[in-house]
């Protein structure tokens, strides 16, 4: 017997966790003098009320919906990809390869091949932890930790040095070529009438964040791999006896979940910064993994948690501007979400389910 | 390369091994007990933060010190709230707990001091100084010997020898005493534990305990000695790369302390040397930097002997009802 209710697995959990979050966030607002209605009114003014802001809000949101489901996808296989990050600088090389050394007639081409760049470079660097994990039992949370430091040297490296454009004073590429540029929503928006921000830095690459949750959501419930890939993770001797090789799930879902967090640079890189710069991803990567708990591992409920963390960052920028507040709130409302939702789960859930079940025995 | 060079570079190792040290005999108390704990940066984070700024406030840095470890307890009881009470994931709960730390510490140093998320520079009486042992500036001028003694032995803040001190301790503790033969067997097989009629929840409490209080001497450490004061994110990632040093000494304390002595080599290098000539190839900073983690991995792929961790990590543990 269930012990409580799917929709209360799925809706009511997440929403306590985040209320006890932004409650506690409310709090540490407090503390610092400040004052958390006028705060949370800001932050809505200045990531929702104006074209510009939503243009940001969905910008970010575009970077956590492809960490998200990189989170998510591991998840499943109940792998925990701390790896994001390190992925999607990777990604970024990826995208700044395509741009900058191949001759492009339009953006679409180049978007294409980007994403496919992007993927590969993002999935090849989560390709060594993952055979680590199969062949040798190597730990993946530590080894992926490693790997995001590894990655940030390399970059770090190779923008100072062999990437840097003759006479570039910050580390960083070339521009990218003009055909590589990618629409905006307001290029997207105006043949349609409608009018959107032409400053904001969202971009087409939001469409492909959404195809990418849907296509997620086929791959893990109406495909033989996504059906493998539950399996495994459900139970490894189950799925083993099921004639699934573990070896094989582990590393292809770690490409795959590799693949997504580096697709994240064809927002960032390719549709906001137009080069490759020194530390691009901000943390996204991490973020992943709020956004992914939050989410459920669900891709609706990855879309879902990406739009509520832009809202925060793009907020968050916006108190920074007009209150003392700096923008680190933002990474303590993360870690309070990320605390709630995914260590604290059981403290939420256990006297949920004795309601549920007191409930349930005085109906029947 | 002279005898002074060498000793400059050496006396820059132990300074950066012994935050490293500290973290990763914190680690080594929490997994050994069978929590794993990400969380060690986010705690060394908050130490730093709350020794620096208690330090500059009150002036003393033994009020500092203090802070910084109740900090550091703090986080520390929240990590096992989540793990052993919670029974909830261990990684997750670390992962949280570092940026919690990360944006915290910011927060709360804008609001009290206005300085960008920092502390004001320590003055002397904050900060740890230099201990001079007996007899180095008589021995000074011995040959070899006298500056060797000088150099790197003495002269180091006392938290630095309280680091060296924790090695043997704790490997005393652990293998020489009935709490660390329980605390091993509580990492390896907990039910063995329980059967016993031993708490497992206590012990895995108090493990959890001694790596905050260990945690928040490294970041008091790197705050009020190593540094002169807190700024954003000072930690830098050392909390990670004693988690490499705990997994290439294989969690076992002296290993602990070359495998840190080693990795604080290499920041020691890199501090000095920006791209390190070989004679025949030049290692770019950024090859330092990375080598850490590199040797981490080639460690845990177990090319070079293998890095079992302890059996019941990372497993929160069910009492079977």
């Amino acid at each position: 017997m269930e012990r409580m209710p799917k929709w209360a697995d799925v809706v009511l959990i997440p929403l306590i966790s985040l209320l006890l979050a932004a409650a506690i966030s409310g709090l540490v607002i407090l503390a610092i003098g400040e004052d958390p209605v006028n705060a949370l009114n800001l932050m809505v003014k200045g990531a929702l009320g104006s074209t510009y802001g939503w243009g940001y809000t969905l910008y970010y949101a575009t970077n956590f919906m492809f960490t998200g489901l990189a989170v998510a996808v591991a998840f499943h296989a109940r792998l925990f990809n701390i790896g994001g990050e390190g992925q999607a600088m990777l990604g970024g090389l990826g995208v700044a390869l395509v741009c900058l050394y191949l001759p492009w007639p339009h953006w679409s081409l180049a978007l294409i091949a980007s994403t496919v760049g992007a993927a590969l470079f993002g999935a090849a660097w989560a390709f060594l932890p993952a055979i680590l994990q199969a062949k040798r039992g190597s730990h993946i949370v530590i080894t992926t930790i490693m790997f995001n430091f590894i990655a940030a040297a390399f970059l770090n490296w190779l923008l100072v040095g062999p990437l840097k454009p003759r006479g570039g004073m910050d580390p960083s590429t070339a521009r990218f070529p003009e055909a590589t540029n990618l629409p905006s929503l307001h290029d997207i928006l105006a043949p349609l009438g409608i009018e959107f921000s032409r400053a904001a830095p969202a971009n087409v690459s939001f469409l492909v964040g959404i195809l990418a949750c849907v296509l997620v959501w086929v791959l893990i419930w109406r495909t033989r791999l996504g059906y493998e890939i539950r399996a495994f993770g459900h139970s490894e001797p189950a799925a083993r006896y099921a004639g699934i090789s573990p070896t094989k799930i582990t590393v292809i879902t770690m490409l795959i979940s590799g693949g997504l967090a580096g697709m994240m640079a064809i927002n960032n890189v390719m549709g906001e910064a137009e080069r490759l710069v020194l530390n691009a991803t901000e943390g996204a990567g991490f973020i992943g993994i709020a956004v992914a708990l939050m989410g459920r591992s669900h891709p609706f409920g990855v879309f879902l948690a990406a739009i509520l963390f832009g809202f925060l960052y793009q907020g968050g920028a916006e108190l920074a501007l007009w209150t003392s507040i700096p923008r680190e709130l933002i990474i303590v409302i993360q870690a309070l979400v990320i605390l709630f939702t995914g260590a604290l789960d059981n403290m939420v859930r256990i006297p949920l389910e004795k309601l549920f079940m007191a409930l349930r025995r005085r109906g029947a | 390369m002279d005898l002074m060079t060498v000793l400059q570079v050496l006396d820059s190792t132990v300074r950066l091994a012994t935050p490293l040290l500290l973290a990763c005999l914190a680690g080594l108390f929490s997994e050994r007990a069978g929590i794993f704990d990400i969380g060690l940066e986010g705690k060394m984070l908050a130490a730093a933060f709350f020794s620096a700024a208690i330090a500059a406030v009150t002036g003393s840095v033994w009020i500092g010190l203090g802070a910084g470890i109740l900090a550091s307890l703090a986080l520390s009881g929240l990590h096992g709230l989540a793990s052993i009470t919670f029974r909830g994931n261990q990684l997750i709960s670390g992962v949280a707990i570092n940026f919690l730390a990360a944006g915290l510490t910011v927060l709360i140093a804008q609001s009290w001091f206005q300085q960008g998320g920092r502390t004001p520079a320590l003055l002397s009486g904050g900060r740890f100084g230099g201990i001079t042992l007996p007899g180095a500036e008589a021995l000074r001028e011995v040959p070899v010997l006298g500056p060797i003694y000088y150099e790197l032995i003495s002269g180091h803040s006392i938290l630095v020898y309280v680091a060296f001190a924790c090695v043997p301790l704790t490997w005393w503790i652990l293998y020489r005493t009935r709490f660390g033969l329980r605390l091993r067997a509580v990492g390896e097989n907990p039910e063995a534990v329980d059967t016993a009629g031993i708490s497992v929840v206590r012990l895995r409490y108090s493990a959890v305990l001694i790596c905050g209080l260990l945690c928040g001497l490294a970041g008091a450490y790197l705050a009020t000695a190593l540094q002169a004061g807190f700024v954003q994110d000072m930690t830098a990632g050392r909390g990670y790369i004693a988690l490499a040093a705990l997994i290439f000494a294989k969690w076992r304390p002296w290993h602990a302390l070359y495998a840190t002595l080693l990795f604080g080599f290499l920041q020691a290098i890199a501090l000095r040397y920006q791209n390190l000539d070989l004679g025949f190839v030049t290692l770019p900073v950024q090859a330092m930097d990375a080598l850490p983690y590199i040797l981490t991995v080639v460690i845990l792929a177990g090319f070079i002997g293998k890095a079992v961790p302890p059996r019941a990590g990372g497993a929160p543990y069910v009492k079977e009802r």
